[in-house]
């Protein structure tokens, strides 16, 4: 599966299946921190990833004030 | 995972409430978190013409979509800092999502004005430039909802925002600070517009997936210059917390406004009088704008 992350903006490449809350934790991303979206759809932590789609892994935070 | 209220399939787990909802379901959830916010502050009402601070980012325009769809009477007001591409895109974001829902939009071009953008002015000032860039805001969103006649500017501060910034002033003791941290800010009988944050009570994540579900475009990377500011170690702490124990932020920032202020309140009027400068409404005899904008030289 394909992995897009920010900050830097990249892509990755895992092995999947994988479900979405051991994808964050093997990122080492917190879940408070992130949203994930699966083809263009926001998805929960139960949900497994199949190995032939795209994920966005998207940080929630910004800065500043 | 299923929603919580209707069983149709969940796009979002919040573990602070103990629920997962569907799009619909979370979309009526935000809508009322916002209204509550309004209501039980006070913030505004329906009669009121409502300035909304625009960044471009998802929480400005998140607060837009809501207090539309809550049909409030509003414009929008982006400042363009002049940062290169990241306030090229960032406008860019704000005027398509103002064009295609037929808003009002007004923009304030840096460069245009003062020849220089937020970077440049820090720089020539030797100030931090979160600091600078903080001053040049608050003075605009006044200045601008003043002269246009509107009571009320919201910005976008979510419960992160918020919590964090309690944060920092709980462990530096700023007790000036502490007193004046509030999701309303009074207009002083006229003197200033009132500046409200109607989006107090809803997580920074939740703001987000908002957006991403209603196919809000915003900009995703952070201000260029808020890089290792304070406020994103502070956020990240409290995220920490907030994952060990679900409802951390919650508590704390909700639970500091629950409490009585007289603990720390030092109640010293301030005496206002006209900038001598710009004529905005100041305790010294020249505001902090006109006194950063005089340190740039021409
Ligand atoms: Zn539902
Ligand atoms: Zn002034």
């Amino acid at each position: 599966m394909k992995v897009k992350l920010y900050h830097p903006t990249r892509e990755i490449i895992l092995k999947g299946p994988k479900q979405v809350a051991v994808l964050l934790r093997e990122l080492n991303l917190p879940k408070e921190a992130h949203l994930v979206i699966c083809g263009d759809e926001l998805v929960t932590e139960d949900l497994v990833i199949p190995d032939d789609q795209t994920v966005e892994i998207r940080p929630v935070i910004s800065g500043g004030e | 995972m299923k929603c919580r209220q209707c069983q149709k399939s969940a796009v979002i787990k919040m573990e602070r409430h103990n629920t997962s909802l569907c799009g619909g379901c979370f979309n009526l959830y935000v809508h009322d978190q916002v209204d509550r916010a309004i209501t039980e502050q006070k913030m505004f009402d329906h009669g009121e013409q409502i300035l909304v601070a625009i960044s471009g980012g998802k929480d400005s325009l998140a607060l837009w979509d809501v207090l539309i769809k809550l049909g409030y009477r509003t414009a929008g007001l982006h400042l363009d800092l002049g940062i290169e591409a990241y306030s090229e895109v960032s406008r860019k974001k704000v005027e398509t999502f103002a064009a295609s829902r037929g808003l009002d939009l007004i923009v304030h071009p840096y460069k245009e004005a003062y020849g220089l953008g937020v970077i440049e002015i820090a720089e020539e000032t030797a100030r931090p430039a979160c600091s600078a860039c903080g001053t040049m805001k608050r003075y605009h969103f006044n200045r601008i909802a003043m002269e246009r006649g509107f009571p009320v500017v919201a910005t976008g501060h979510n419960l992160d925002d918020e919590a964090s910034r309690l944060l920092g002033n709980v462990l530096q003791w700023q007790e000036e600070y502490l007193e004046k941290q509030s999701p309303v800010l009074s207009d002083e009988g006229g003197t200033w517009a009132r500046k409200v944050k109607p989006l107090f009570r809803l997580a920074e994540r939740e703001i987000a997936a908002y957006s991403i579900l209603n196919r809000i475009d915003y900009i995703v990377d952070e201000c260029p210059m808020s890089k290792g500011a304070k406020m994103l170690l502070y956020k990240d702490i409290l995220n920490r917390l907030e994952e060990a124990s679900p409802g951390t932020k919650h508590k704390f920032y909700l639970g500091f406004l629950k409490r009585p202020r007289a603990a720390t309140a030092t109640a010293k009027p301030v005496d206002l009088h006209p900038c001598q400068s710009c004529g905005q409404p100041t305790p010294g005899a020249v505001c902090g704008f006109c006194r950063l904008m005089q340190r740039v030289t021409p």
